[in-house]
C-alpha cells in the first residue's frame, strides 16, 4: 500500500513541479480561451440567438452560454499537453523509469493521468476567475458543484489523450491529432452553439455532435455550473473515461510491443 | 536460486529477427559484459529484460523471479542504467533520485539514508544540490549508477552506460561498476568494445540476433587480445 502512497505522491509532485517551471504554458492555456471569450463571443453575440433552454431560467448572453464549453477547451487542451508530453517522455527516456518501477502499469498511468488533471481543473478555476472579473458568472454555489464535473471531464479528456499517446509514435504526427481530434471534437460539440441549433442546420451533424464525447462533458459542466446534475452527460462521460481508459491500458500493454 | 538467467528468449520486429533463440546465465556476484556490435540485438535485449517489451517465447528470471509471472517482485530487484539519460534535467540529482526512491516505495528518512549511501558510493555526495543539467556527462551517468542502486537491487542491468564519455570518465565509470560485485551484486553490461571487458570478467557475445560465445573473458579470448578474437568472430559478416 505504501509502495502505491508514495509513487503517487512523486508522480503528482512531479506534474507540479515541471507545471510551476512552465509558467508560460499556463499563461497560453489561459490566453485561449479568453480570446475566444472576450473577441469571439462578443463579435458572435449579436448573430446568435439563444432562447431559454435548461439549466438557464432567464435569456443569456452567448458569452454566458460558451463559459462551459471554454472550460471544456481548457481540459481538452490540456489533455493533449500532457498526451505530447508522455510521447516526448517516452522518446527522451524517462517514461521507461516509470514503466520499469515494480508498479502495475494501470496505476502508472493513473497516478499520471490524475496529475494532468488536477493541473487542468487549476486552469479552468483560473479561467472562471478572470471570466467572473469580466462580469460573466454563474451561481456561487456553481463553482463548488461544478469541481466534480470538471474532475470527471478532465479525467475523461485526459485518458483519450493517454490512449492517443499509446499509439501516435512519434512527436511530428501531433500536428494530426491536433488536425484530427481537438478541432473536431471542439466544433462537433455543443460549446459553441446548442444542439438544436446545429439540427435547424443539418440532423447529421446534430446526431454526431450529440455523441461526441466532448459534447457531453460540457453539458456536464453547464449543468453543474447551475449547481444541476445531468445523469445523460454524467453517465456518458464516465462511460467514454471507462472505455478510453481501458483502451489505452491495451495501448501500453508491452506485448503489444509498443513501448520501445 | 539468484543472479540473472534468460532462456530460450526471441524476438522479431515483422519480419526482422531481432533476438533468436538467446539463453545465457550470470551467476550471483558475478560481473558480465554483454559484447556485440551495433545493431547485434542488446537493446531490445535490454527491453526484454526490463519488461519494456514481453517476448512471445523464452523467460527471464531476475534474482530468482520469473519476470513473467512476477514482474514486480522481478522489477523491484532490478537496477537499471539504460542506454539514453533518464535524468530529469530541472531537477538537482538529489530530486532525481528521491523521486525514483518514491517509484521503488521509499521516502522519508529511509529514502535519504539510501540516497546518501547511494551517492557516496559513486563519490556524488558534493554533487547532490546540483541541477543535473549543469553536470558534465561523466557526473551524470554516476548519478544515474547511483540512481539505480537506491533500492539495493541484486541484479544490476547497465546498457552502453558509456557512450559519448571521454576516457578518464569511462575509466572511472567502468571500475565503479565492476567494483559494485564486491557487495554481491550481479552485473550485466551491455557494450560494444572490448576495452571495457577486465580479464576475470564473464562474457557474452551477441551478434546478429544470435549467442556466438560464452564464457570466461579471458578463456574467450585465447592466445590474441580480446579486440581482435571479437572482430575475428564478429568481422566476417560485417
Amino acid at each position: 500500500m505504501r509502495l502505491y502512497w508514495t509513487s503517487l505522491w512523486a508522480i503528482l509532485a512531479r506534474e507540479a513541479l515541471r507545471f510551476v517551471q512552465q509558467r508560460e504554458r499556463f499563461v497560453a492555456a489561459l490566453v485561449r480561451p479568453l480570446i475566444w471569450l472576450l473577441v469571439f463571443a462578443a463579435g458572435f453575440r449579436a448573430a446568435l440567438g439563444l432562447s431559454i433552454s435548461p439549466p438557464y431560467q432567464t435569456y443569456i448572453t452567448y458569452e454566458t452560454y460558451i463559459v462551459p464549453g471554454l472550460c471544456g477547451m481548457i481540459l481538452l487542451f490540456n489533455g493533449m499537453q500532457s498526451s505530447l508530453s508522455l510521447v516526448y517522455d517516452r522518446e527522451m527516456g524517462s517514461m521507461k523509469l516509470l514503466l520499469t518501477a515494480p508498479l502495475p502499469r494501470g496505476w502508472v498511468l493513473f497516478c499520471k493521468l490524475l496529475g494532468s488533471t488536477a493541473i487542468s481543473v487549476l486552469q479552468v478555476y483560473a479561467f472562471l476567475g478572470v471570466a467572473a472579473l469580466f462580469d460573466i458568472t454563474s451561481p456561487g454555489w456553481g463553482y463548488v458543484t461544478v469541481l466534480p464535473a470538471l474532475i470527471v471531464c478532465g479525467l475523461m479528456l485526459g485518458a483519450l489523450g493517454l490512449l492517443l499517446s499509446s499509439f501516435v509514435r512519434r512527436l511530428e504526427n501531433f500536428s494530426g491529432v491536433m488536425n484530427f481530434v481537438i478541432f473536431p471534437m471542439f466544433f462537433l460539440s455543443s460549446a459553441l452553439y446548442p444542439l438544436w441549433k446545429m439540427a435547424e442546420s443539418s440532423r447529421l451533424l446534430h446526431d454526431i455532435c450529440a455523441v461526441n464525447p466532448f459534447t457531453q462533458a460540457v453539458e456536464l459542466i453547464r449543468f453543474a455550473l447551475y449547481v444541476e446534475v445531468n445523469w445523460a452527460a454524467l453517465g456518458w462521460s464516465v462511460l467514454a473515461l471507462a472505455v478510453f481508459m481501458a483502451a489505452a491500458l491495451v495501448g501500453y500493454d508491452p506485448a503489444r510491443g509498443r513501448q520501445r | 536460486m539468484s543472479g540473472l538467467r534468460v532462456e530460450n528468449l526471441s524476438y522479431r520486429y515483422g519480419p526482422k529477427t531481432a533476438l533468436d533463440d538467446v539463453s545465457f546465465r550470470v551467476e550471483a556476484g558475478q560481473f558480465c559484459v554483454l559484447l556485440g556490435p551495433n545493431g547485434a540485438g542488446k537493446s531490445t535485449l535490454f527491453s526484454l529484460l526490463t519488461r519494456l517489451l514481453v517476448p512471445p517465447e523464452g523467460r527471464v528470471f531476475i534474482a530468482g523471479y520469473e519476470l513473467g509471472r512476477s514482474p514486480r517482485a522481478a522489477l523491484a530487484r532490478l537496477g537499471i542504467v539504460f542506454q539514453q539519460s533518464t535524468l530529469d534535467l530541472d531537477l538537482t540529482v538529489a530530486q532525481n533520485l528521491r523521486y525514483f526512491a518514491a517509484l521503488h516505495g521509499l521516502s522519508g528518512r529511509a529514502a535519504r539514508m539510501r540516497i546518501d549511501a547511494a551517492l557516496d558510493q559513486l563519490d556524488m555526495r558534493e554533487r547532490a544540490g546540483e541541477k543535473t543539467r549543469a553536470l558534465n556527462g561523466g557526473h551524470r551517468r554516476r548519478a544515474e549508477l547511483a540512481r539505480a542502486l537506491i533500492h539495493d537491487p541484486e541484479v544490476l542491468l547497465l546498457d552502453e552506460p558509456t557512450v559519448g564519455l571521454d576516457a578518464a570518465a569511462r575509466r572511472s565509470i567502468t571500475n565503479h561498476a565492476h567494483g559494485l560485485t564486491e557487495s554481491g551484486k550481479t552485473v550485466l553490461w551491455a557494450t560494444h568494445l572490448t576495452d571495457e571487458v577486465y580479464p576475470g570478467d564473464r562474457l557474452v557475445i551477441l551478434h546478429q540476433a544470435r549467442i556466438l560465445a560464452e564464457g570466461g573473458a579471458a578463456e574467450i579470448a585465447g592466445d590474441m587480445p580480446l579486440a581482435e578474437r571479437f572482430l575475428t568472430m564478429t568481422g566476417a559478416d560485417a
